[in-house]
């Protein structure tokens, strides 16, 4: 790695490419790993960015600003991606509407709670039986090129995607007594 | 703000109006391209039996989600007016999407409740609006200042009117009757979907 060109957070490599794309409306439910991303969209004017009481809410207001030309994501934990299947089932994928979603994964490499453990086994089953592509990103050097060619491909073939972020990229939740 | 002087104090004192009759009345008020959201069920199944505007958009399953839909729309077009029409029983599953409206404050926005008390299309079971839950009460309780009860059909108009001169967010609250809608909405999603962006110009 080049000295004088530091590393840069996944994050804000994240960011990044939603800019690109003129991705600009971000809506979540919170989660700790997320807390990085979520605290840069905030602060960085490009973005809207607001919290939603459930995670079927964001896929709504998404889903009608997408019809209406404006590009948004849908940032969640696992558990939160657990109350979205009928929502995606009835609106995005019928209606052929392209949804970003970003799933802080939890349940697994240390999880500490069997609720999140449990629901964790739901995600991808269900993000497969509904043809979503997804794509777990575990190394800072695969971000860009996931998000970016995914973003396009979402886009292009009026379908979404969901991108997992892996503990091995984030270092996950740590367990805390 | 100045509301019309019938205004209710609660679901009880409103007449209990018909779906069919006053979605036709808001329709005819619509001379801007407003956009519309009909929830799922006879909601819009009647909007979609007064008039095929190329503006409206019809849910078919997503339960609950016509609100945050129509929020999502008025956020990516502050200069259209978006009217999300959606029943008791729907709303009830989204309560939180009102304080979201509310919080975000959207000055295009309104939202229309079709409240009769009871889930009419499985077979007409209680709702909870029919056990004490006044839907334009707990908007206000969300922060939704301009939430109101439409007292009689001219009081409707004129809310309806005013939601359309004036800024929201606003919520107005319809009691209506048990009666079946006048006809089924069409249910090809990418069919909907591709004439509702072409009705609100975002696809040629």
């Amino acid at each position: 790695m080049d000295e004088e060109t530091p590393r840069r957070a996944w994050y804000e490599i994240f960011a990044d490419v939603l800019k690109q794309h003129n991705v600009d409306l971000v809506t979540y439910v919170p989660d700790n790993v997320l807390r990085p991303l979520i605290d840069l969209v905030h602060e960085d004017p490009f973005f809207t960015a607001f919290s939603v009481a459930r995670e079927e809410e964001g896929l709504g207001i998404n889903a009608g600003a997408w019809m209406a030309g404006r590009r948004g994501i849908l940032l969640m934990q696992t558990s939160g991606f657990a109350t979205l299947p009928n929502s995606i089932a009835s609106l995005t994928v019928p209606f052929q509407i392209p949804s970003l979603l970003l799933v802080s994964e939890r349940g697994t490499l240390g999880e500490f709670n069997i609720g999140q453990n449990l629901v964790a086994r739901t995600m991808r089953p269900v993000l497969d039986a509904l043809s979503i592509e997804h794509h777990t990103m575990t190394r800072l050097e695969d971000v860009e090129f996931i998000v970016d060619r995914s973003i396009v491909q979402a886009i292009a073939t009026q379908s979404s995607v969901c991108f997992i972020l892996s503990p091995l990229l984030t270092g996950g939740k740590v367990f805390a007594k | 703000m100045a509301l019309p002087a019938n205004q209710p104090a609660s679901r009880a004192e409103a007449k209990v109006m018909n779906r069919f009759d006053i979605t036709k009345r808001m329709v005819a008020l619509l001379k801007n391209n407003e956009a519309v959201i009909g929830g799922i069920g006879y909601t819009n199944f009647d909007l979609w039996a007064v008039e095929r505007r190329p503006q409206n958009f019809y849910m078919l399953g997503s339960m609950g989600l016509a609100v945050p839909i129509g929020l999502g729309v008025a956020l990516a077009q502050p200069k259209r007016k978006v009217i999300s029409l959606e029943g008791d029983g729907s709303i009830l599953m989204q309560l939180g999407s009102l304080a979201t409206v509310g919080a975000r404050a959207p000055k295009n926005f309104a939202i229309v409740i079709m409240d009769n008390g009871a889930y009419q299309i499985t077979g007409g079971q209680k709702a909870l609006t029919d056990q004490g839950a006044d839907i334009v009460a707990i908007a206000r309780g969300a922060g939704l200042a301009q939430s109101v009860w439409a007292a009689d059909e001219s009081a409707f108009e004129e809310l309806i009117a005013l939601a359309l001169r004036e800024d929201g967010p606003w919520l107005i609250g319809c009691r209506i009757d048990a009666s079946n809608p006048m006809d089924t909405t069409d249910r090809n999603p990418p069919r909907i979907k591709d004439q509702f962006m072409r009705g609100i110009g975002t696809l040629a």
